[in-house]
């Protein structure tokens, strides 16, 4: 990339949090992967973009962008890209720093994932009823609606369990996840 | 053949039926399925959004719990998020030394270890199509799923990212291809046949996730599947139970059952349909299984409710209520 050469403590930032994450530095601005994801058109910045900001320092517009909220994990980005930039991760790592910048307006993506990890760390397993239930009603109470039809179904098909399932070791899951939380930055 | 297993959570609810159509044809392929004692969540796409520590020690502990038990040292996930999770904390630990000292730092706490590359993971696609082996399949097959026409879709995760030894093409995989020909289908074209579901966003953006869905619908029924095959839960959950709301969204009118593999081996080898989980799915395949002539068990009727103890005065009763004998 055409770097702007301006010492950019944000970019080693997110670099450092993301295992490989130097290779943004290579960055060509080629633009394969905002061409090759299938949820580009919903992003504010593409990829490609997000990368550029990212070269400019331009962190609050970075950490507000729903780009890495987009991102649906399919990997054709990080596949296809030819410098092999971890771009998947990079988003993840970016989700992560907004999350803690607290800067992504809309809470609906990362409530779901606190939600999903709420059930995670109390059970072990994850609950695709409570989590439906919970997410839904505080978030799309009049979608619950609609959803709550898809639930009966899944119900009648004998594949939504309505109790979540406990590990035996639960204690030792929450005491190796208290230690995580306590390890490095992002 | 002896294997640890990681069934996911998924596995237990939604894919009921991938669960036991898999333990069905592992039972046949005398594949010994050895379950990882007391594993958990893998943290789905969820929790590396929100902590890096925690999503790696998450997934560490069930390698730790993996390596320990396993005595093959190969663990199989049937579920592709599962299996990118697990194979991708492997590799990364392997490669980035910081990020394997940080994980097992976390799993200390719990008093365990575990050494990155020890275990090596596997999709249940690749064992079933590389040690179970094609022939062998094809020697079984009494019932051919001749006449049946397939999508056969992989989805993301069992083919990319690429992190070394990959198991089929990361654009144009063939495996599933191979298989389900085996099995006497007619597989498809199918382009889409690698591309995203669109994972959770049905709970996010709904919107983005339905046009994804409606592009591989729309691909596989234009070229003129029957249903759509796949090898993974979410995928088979967003396709199959949300095909309605995707038909709602965009005035369509699709009707494509959406299967596991497990389900499509089970049927040509023989089978009983709901020894396999078939009838589960909320989009029927009743229709699309008449062609290879299966047709699922029937519930026994329900017996009419007798009214022996009923010491109520006698009331006149209806023709259909009368129960013989």
């Amino acid at each position: 990339m055409v770097h702007t050469g301006v010492s950019n403590g944000f970019r080693l930032e997110v670099m450092e949090a993301t295992p490989g994450g130097e290779a943004l530095r290579t960055c060509l601005q080629c633009g394969t992967c905002g061409g090759s994801c299938p949820s580009s058109a919903d992003m504010d910045h593409t990829p490609r973009e997000i990368f550029a900001m990212i070269d400019a320092g331009m962190r609050d517009e970075v950490l507000r962008s729903n780009t890495p909220w987009y991102c649906v994990a399919c990997y054709y980005c990080m596949t296809r890209c030819p410098k092999e930039i971890p771009i998947t991760d990079l988003m993840y790592t970016l989700k992560r720093m907004s999350v803690r910048a607290r800067l992504f307006d809309d809470s609906d993506a990362p409530d779901f994932s606190e939600s999903f990890i709420g059930y995670v760390e109390n059970y072990g397993r994850s609950f695709e009823f409570g989590l439906a239930t919970r997410y839904h009603l505080t978030h799309k109470p009049l979608k619950a609606v609609g959803s709550g039809g898809l639930a009966l179904q899944m119900i009648g098909k004998s594949r939504l369990s309505l109790r979540p399932t406990r590990i035996r070791q639960m204690d030792q899951l929450k005491a190796i996840l208290a230690k995580a939380k306590t390890l490095e930055g992002v | 053949m002896d294997y640890g297993y990681y069934p996911g959570c998924s596995m237990s609810h939604s894919a009921r039926p991938y669960d036991v159509s898999t333990q069905a044809v592992a039972a046949a392929f005398d594949m010994h399925l050895h379950e990882i004692d007391d594993w958990n969540c893998c943290g789905a796409t969820e929790y590396i959004s929100l902590n890096k520590p925690a999503a790696y020690a998450l997934v560490g502990r069930n390698l730790a719990l993996a390596a320990q038990q396993d005595g093959n040292h190969q663990v199989v996930a049937p579920c592709s998020a599962c299996y990118l999770n697990l194979r991708k904390a492997n590799h990364y630990m392997e490669e980035y030394p910081k990020l394997a000292e940080m994980t097992n730092t976390a799993l200390a706490a719990g008093g365990l270890h575990y050494d990155p590359g020890t275990l090596r993971i596997r999709h249940l696609l690749d064992v079933i199509y590389t040690d179970v082996g094609i022939e062998a399949i094809e020697a079984r097959v009494s019932k051919p799923l001749t006449g049946l026409k397939i999508a056969p879709y992989y989805g993301c995760l069992i083919v990319r990212p690429n992190l070394g030894e990959e198991f089929d093409d990361s654009e144009q995989p063939t495996k599933l291809d191979e298989l389900l020909t085996a099995l006497g289908a007619e597989v498809v074209d199918f382009p889409l046949k690698a591309a995203c579901c669109g994972g959770h966003m049905t709970q996010i953006s709904a919107d983005t996730a339905f046009s994804m869905m409606r592009r591989l619908l729309l691909s596989a029924s234009d070229n003129g599947a029957d249903m759509i095959v796949t090898i993974c839960p979410m995928c088979q959950l967003n396709l199959d139970a949300y095909q309605g709301q995707v038909n709602r969204h965009f005035r369509a009118d699709f009707n494509l059952p959406v299967l596991f593999f497990t389900q499509m081996i089970g049927l040509a080898i023989g089978l009983p349909p709901g020894s396999l989980g078939i009838g589960q799915e909320i989009v029927s395949a009743e229709a699309a299984l008449a062609k290879i002539g299966t047709e699922p068990e029937k519930k026994p009727a329900r017996k009419p409710r007798g009214r022996k103890r009923d010491k109520s005065i006698p009331m006149p009763r209806m023709e259909s209520e009368v129960t013989h004998g």
